[in-house]
């Protein structure tokens, strides 16, 4: 059951994608996806948590009786991401305020003690590592894609307060989209994030259909044309 | 393996990765201690200079702190900080947290920054859950009106008129949203009450004093 790397990645960044196929780690997702630069900070701070804690379990997975893991993994996962937290606070202190409550609930993400349960506990660390920073690099796309959606309906800008993440900066990231734009509520406000989210999950569902009839479709065509 | 040797060995792993991670956090708190704090200050520091110009006082208002506890006028019963700025040890402003306790959706945190001649030099709304597109007005990145209370005092609009229009005093209130301007009006209101009638004691406490101004 050892995968190549190759599959590690898409499985983690598109086919398992923790945020659309998965549904792991929802509570984050809807509610710090108001904006990309919201969304992009939680991804990639779940996405450093997911690498060091992937890392950590895999390199100390001998050593750990199978009884006693899951206590392990729980403190493992604490450490990290209290450490990233003391980080974040320390260096991006604009970005730790608006995140806020939601970067300490990091270690709550199922999908963190998901991937050290189900990957890094069987596999080595190479391994390890690029499941850790796939699944979070899908986590983050589900985020950012969200976030873009949901800024430019419910605000009508995109990288709006670029400068909380890339300091003075990115102050001149932030796109107008929409002209006078006076802003849609709904897409701001919670039920913008669920919708949001069922309408990005049907088109994955499209474009993954749209591709399996595309494979399935070219042996059918080279058959009719032996047949003819 | 007896249970007993089994068990002892699974609480020695344990004991020895709680040992380990504690270990890592201690460090890494110790080593953004104080990084975590001189943001926090700069933070601060920034947010009170949008109220009273660095140039105004020349003492480190961040550390010229106390806390006090006035539920009637701050709103709260927890303890409020306050910041003294000074220049050449004379006063010149204050700077408070008070609480309007009163909003549409909890309590609304304010910044208010007050000078010694009791003019207000600003308001802003620190931490609010009020209504986005409708109460959320009161946020400075929202709309301009927490612009208004700049150079207010008690003499100026009269103490009556320290209301909203809709209530017959002299402050905006946003379409669709009164009782969030309403509520920012009253503590801002209670605040320079509290001003007015402590000032000579507020500046005279020596900074990290703890405890209640009578």
């Amino acid at each position: 059951m050892s995968q190549s790397y190759r599959e590690i990645l898409k499985n983690g960044v598109w086919t398992q994608n923790t945020g659309f196929v998965a549904l792991l780690g929802l509570c984050p997702l809807l509610a710090t996806s108001n904006s990309v630069v919201n969304g992009l900070g939680l991804g990639l701070a779940t996405t450093l948590v997911l690498l060091l804690s992937n890392v950590a379990i895999s390199l100390i997975r001998n050593l750990v009786r199978p009884e006693v893991r899951i206590p392990v993994f729980v403190m493992v996962i604490a450490c990290v991401v209290t450490a990233v937290e003391l980080a974040m606070h320390a260096f991006l202190p604009g970005l730790y305020t608006v995140l806020g409550i939601f970067i300490p609930l990091i270690v709550t993400n199922c999908c963190v003690i998901g991937r050290a349960e189900a990957f890094a506990f069987k596999n080595g660390v190479a391994k390890s590592a690029v499941d850790g920073m796939a699944t979070g690099l899908g986590f983050t796309l589900a985020l950012v894609l969200l976030g873009a959606l949901r800024e430019i309906l419910g605000q009508g800008t995109l990288f709006g307060q670029a400068e909380l993440l890339f300091g003075e900066a990115g102050r001149g990231l932030t796109l107008h989209v929409l002209d006078d734009y006076r802003g849609f509520l709904l897409a701001i406000l919670p039920p913008g994030a669920f919708i949001g989210l069922g309408c990005l999950i049907a088109i994955k569902n499209v474009l993954d259909a749209h591709a399996k009839r595309r494979a399935a479709a070219k042996p059918a065509v080279a058959l009719q044309e032996v047949q003819a | 393996m007896t249970p007993l040797r089994s068990m002892g060995i699974a609480a020695l792993i344990l004991t020895g990765f709680a040992t380990v991670g504690t270990v890592l956090v201690a460090v890494t708190y110790t080593s953004t201690k104080d990084i975590i704090a001189e943001a926090q200050r700069a933070a601060l520091e920034a947010s009170l200079n949008q109220l009273v110009p660095a140039d105004r006082y020349d003492n480190r208002v961040v550390e010229d702190q106390i806390e006090v506890v006035a539920p009637e006028w701050l709103g709260t019963d927890e303890p409020v900080a306050v910041y003294r700025a000074r220049k050449n040890g004379q006063p010149v402003a204050l700077f408070a947290t008070p609480t309007a306790p009163d909003g549409y959706s909890g309590p609304i945190q304010l910044l208010v920054g007050v000078y010694a001649d009791g003019a207000l030099a600003g308001v802003r709304v620190l931490a609010h859950k009020e209504t986005p597109g409708l109460g959320d007005g009161i946020d400075e990145k929202r709309s301009p009106w927490i612009l208004a209370f700049a150079g207010k005092s008690l003499e100026n609009p009269w103490p009556d008129a320290w209301k909203v229009k809709k209530d017959g005093g002299v402050f905006d209130q946003f379409t669709g949203a009164t009782i969030t301007p309403r509520a920012v009006v009253k503590a801002t209101r209670k605040f320079l009450d509290y001003v007015r009638t402590h000032r000579e004691q507020l500046f005279a406490v020596p900074p990290t004093a703890k405890g209640q101004l009578s």
